[in-house]
């Protein structure tokens, strides 16, 4: 079989070999391999982005969740309180207190570093009243030691996080340079330490010029009352929708205008339905400003889409040889849904309403318009009810206040705030797989 | 509360019609339920939906119409002097409604007794140092037409609410004895109770014909009132954006066409990111991976798209903008000045987009039978030969369905451009200056501080329009598109 081929007499039409492969060959099989190089690089750039988001969110938002205390021990005589509370500027006089004792404790410890209390105010803030406050609540306590963990000032916290180096440290009024010195010497002494900042978990958000007393914790109030309005408005009313328009809805206009408006809803840009909120339930409806009830129903008819559409499908999933079980031994039409399909159908559209509800949690343009940025949430809500009405801000409202704001402090806090955001998203996500794994059924 | 008073004691009625009414019924017939038409429960459910949904129905109109009613009263007893001293109605209404909300407090308060908040007048005290004490703030002193008309607005508001507690109240139990006096063995509790329920589902599904009117009437009224104030064509042929900061207009320019601009570049910036990342990325997943590659590479890039936009604007904003200005900044190349820039909101909006189109361009690669992949490899084509001349073609118009699609997303995005692109508008080409789009200048005019009825914050409800236009008619044609492609094969 090889004797033609190998004749050098036939020459004139070269024949192919399927061992030696000709240039025409080659090339396209290296166009095949470089058309598959370039889906593996497609795939390695959007993991590598993905790598990358992750990095820099843990990177920068870590820093937020620890912060720099001063840890120093000393005892207040009742001599001491005595005149302190005697005097004018009593948070002042104990100021001074607390200096002495953290420099006499300096002293004591034999670090070789020149320092002077204006140097200490700089560090340690304004911790008069905190330590006032204290010995008024606990008089008992005056003449015995007492340990106390005080904040350092936002810049430290800064320079011990990295954030601010002694390349780009400007001396002002709240750090000088030449302090920097001394708070690696309270470090070395184990005066100045990291701790966990439980201030930023619970905390409420401090003002614009107090990053480091920023909190999250009254905006995770404010999206939690907004998630509750979403869940309770957007499951009945979606799944009553979905019922109606998987297992009774006959095909006629109405229905088709129903379904083109449901689809189009699920596209219309998130800017738009916090347009919607503005006119409609501020203006219109007179209802108040930042209230995260205004929120909850902006998010609800955004949210209702994504219920409607998961819903639907996993309605249609449920066999038609169930309904017809039902409606043999005698169940009306409304009674099979009811009775059989719904709870049959239950565990997809919890999965539904929960990615619904993510979604509705991180979702931010809407609620810019709404008046959620400008306010400051400072303190809890007070009732139940005041948690719907009265004006808060929200997880991913207060992320974009921080990141907002001047003081590069804000940016930390920001990052920090992704992070317990992006938790709180795994988590419901989380929730919804195992939901889909454990009750899933395949008919 | 009296309105929270007023539901509870709807529901009592309710539930005190399901059990008088399941009760009649069961008695009518004997005692013995197989006698009855449908089932006890039914029969209770029917009274309860007598009771309620009517009463819920009057009660939901009455509360929707009476600020209409008190508003028109009041406004037509306030003399004409008031409200022509250079102010709107709307203001005038408003500072009466402030006076009613405080003296309402103040009777909460025990400050004021209810017969003197009633008669309170001008002549003979400062009604705005009487409600600063109890904490409700005025701007200026409250003149004697605005105390007038707020009196007058709370007693009518009082004698309504009262009216609307009565007639709600008398509602409810007129329609529970209706239904209750048909609870016997032969009525047919149930197909009514099933009517009923019916008319509830096609309420919810029409809710989101409900979303779309309001959408529609919020952006059309104030579409048109800002055009009143601000000509059109100015507004769609102006190429300068300059709103004045006063907030008493005359001076702004507000032409859409620099925010159109700063859409579209930044919108094709992402587009040229993400359309061949998202797509080979599909191409790879559909056609080369294996099952075990697929299942962690898929989700793990759907993750991207789980991601809030505030962590991709943060993201533009914290990250990618210092980046590039170290990359083409002062420093090096000279070509960026400012971290936020067309650039930095574009690339980082194309990573969010990347899972759109991968997921959805996949579905559509999925969908090509695979007969017609056999009958390519068996004309002897490679695999990259069967995809680019088999596959892509035959699913185009899905494919150019996907990018419109992921391009009205870009088009409506808000936060990353609220955060990475800047706050200038600008016709330039240069991709590394700062420009706005229409959605970063909705925010921006809807929260500042400009009055409402100037043009500088009515243009926001212009510019949403546009976007919802532009978004709504990219939708409609994508799907179009896709819908047309999927007959071909099914």
């Amino acid at each position: 079989m090889t004797d033609t081929s190998m004749t050098p007499a036939a020459a004139a039409p070269e024949k192919s070999s399927l061992l030696v492969q000709d240039a025409r060959t080659r090339k396209r099989n290296a166009a095949e391999t470089r058309f598959r190089m370039y889906g593996m690089a497609a795939i390695a750039v959007g993991l590598l982005f993905l790598v990358f988001l992750f990095t820099s969110i843990l990177r920068s938002g870590l820093p937020a969740f620890t912060q720099t205390v001063v840890e120093i021990e000393f005892t207040l005589t009742q001599e001491q309180f005595d005149t302190a509370e005697s005097k004018m500027l009593k948070t002042g006089e104990y100021q001074k207190i607390f200096v002495n004792a953290l420099s006499g404790q300096l002293n004591a410890s034999g670090l070789d570093v020149d320092f002077d209390n204006k140097a200490i105010e700089r560090i340690v803030g304004k911790p008069g009243g905190t330590i006032r406050s204290f010995f008024l609540e606990n008089p008992d306590r005056i003449g015995t030691p007492v340990s106390f963990e005080l904040a350092a000032s936002s810049r430290v916290d800064g320079y011990l996080n990295g954030r601010i180096t002694r390349d780009t440290l400007v001396d002002s009024r709240f750090l000088m340079a030449t302090d920097l010195d001394l708070v690696d010497a309270l470090q070395d002494a184990g005066i100045v330490k990291g701790a966990f900042n439980w201030n930023f978990i619970t905390g409420t958000d401090s003002g614009v010029d107090n990053p480091g007393g920023a909190g999250l914790g009254a905006s995770v109030i404010g999206s939690f009352f907004m998630m509750l309005v979403v869940l309770f408005l957007s499951l009945p009313i979606g799944v009553a929708a979905s019922i109606y328009l998987e297992e009774f809805a006959p095909k006629n206009r109405w229905t088709d205008l129903i379904e083109v408006n449901i689809s189009n809803l699920a596209a219309v840009p998130s800017i738009v339905f916090g347009i919607l909120g503005l006119a409609v339930f501020i203006q219109f409806a007179g209802f108040p400003q930042s209230a995260p009830l205004v929120g909850g129903l902006v998010l609800t008819l955004m949210t209702l889409p994504t219920i409607i559409i998961s819903t639907r499908a996993s309605l249609a999933a449920v066999p038609p040889s169930i309904r017809d079980a039902a409606l043999g031994v005698g169940a009306s039409k409304m009674q099979s849904v009811f009775h059989h399909v719904l709870p049959l159908a239950m565990p997809g559209i919890l999965t539904g309403t929960i990615i619904g509800l993510a979604q509705a949690l991180g979702e931010t343009a809407p609620l810019l318009l709404i008046g959620m940025v400008g306010f400051v949430a400072r303190e809890y809500p007070e009732t139940f009810v005041g948690g719907f009405t009265d004006a808060n801000s929200a997880m991913p409202a207060q992320i974009y206040t921080w990141a907002s704001r001047a003081d590069p402090g804000f940016y930390e806090k920001a990052w920090g705030g992704i992070i317990i955001l992006l938790l709180f998203l795994i988590t419901m996500n989380a929730i919804a797989v195992l939901l889909r794994r454990r009750f899933e059924r395949r008919w | 509360m009296p309105f929270t008073w007023l539901v509870l004691i709807l529901l009592a009625i309710a539930a005190i019609g399901f059990v008088l009414g399941r009760g009649r019924a069961l008695k009518s017939a004997g005692g013995d339920r197989r006698d009855l038409h449908s089932l006890p429960v039914y029969y209770g459910a029917n009274v309860a939906m007598w009771a309620i949904v009517p009463a819920a129905a009057v009660l939901i109109i009455w509360m929707l119409a009476q600020p209409f009613f008190v508003n028109s009263r009041v406004l037509a007893t306030l003399p004409g002097a008031v409200v022509s001293e250079g102010s709107s109605i709307g203001l005038v209404m408003s500072d009466v409604r402030r006076v009613a909300d405080g003296l309402d407090v103040a009777v909460q308060q025990g400050a004021m007794s209810r017969d003197e908040a009633a008669s309170l007048s001008t002549d003979t005290s400062d009604v705005r140092e009487r409600l600063g004490e109890v904490g409700v703030a005025l701007g200026s002193a409250v003149s004697a037409d605005v105390l007038k008309g707020a009196q007058l607005y709370r007693t009518l508001n009082a004698t309504s609410s009262k009216l609307m507690t009565v007639v709600v109240l008398l509602i409810a139990l007129g329609g529970a004895a209706y239904a209750y006096s048909r609870s016997h063995a032969d009525f047919r509790a149930r197909n009514t109770v099933e009517r009923g329920i019916l008319a509830l589902l096609i309420a919810a599904a029409s809710v989101a014909i409900l979303t779309t009117i309001g959408i529609l009437f919020a952006l059309l009224f104030n579409t048109i009132e800002f055009f009143k104030l601000y000509p059109a064509a100015d507004f769609f042929f102006g190429t300068n954006w300059a709103p004045s900061f006063s907030g008493r207009g005359g001076s702004s320019d507000l032409g859409v066409l620099p925010l159109l601009w700063g859409t579209f570049y930044i919108s094709f910036i992402a587009l040229l990111v993400a359309v061949p990342v998202g797509l080979f990325s599909a191409i790879y997943l559909s056609e080369y991976a294996g099952p075990k590659v697929r299942s962690v590479a898929k989700p793990l890039i759907e993750i991207l798209a789980g991601i809030p936009t505030i962590v991709y604007g943060l993201f533009a904003l914290l990250t990618v903008g210092p980046m590039l200005v170290s990359m083409f900044g002062k420093d090096t190349l000279g070509w960026m000045q400012g971290g936020t820039a067309v650039m930095t909101a574009g690339l980082v909006m194309g990573i969010m987009l990347i899972p759109f189109v991968s997921s959805l361009s996949d579905d559509i690669i999925n969908a090509v039978p695979q007969a017609m992949r056999d009958g390519s490899y068996g004309l002897g084509a490679t695999k990259s030969e069967t995809i680019r001349q088999v596959i892509l073609p035959a699913a185009l118009p899905g494919i150019v369905g996907a990018i419109l699609l992921a391009a009205s997303r870009a088009i409506g995005e808000t936060m990353i451009v609220v955060l990475g692109a800047g706050a200038a508008a600008r016709l330039s080409l240069n991709p590394f200056e700062a420009m706005t789009t229409i959605t970063a200048k909705i925010v921006s005019q809807l929260t500042g501080d400009a009055d409402f009825a100037s043009p500088e914050a009515l243009v926001a409800f212009a510019l949403g329009m546009t976007l919802f236009v532009l978004t709504l008619g990219l939708n409609v044609f994508a799907l179009y598109i896709v819908r047309k492609y999927r007959e071909q094969y099914d």
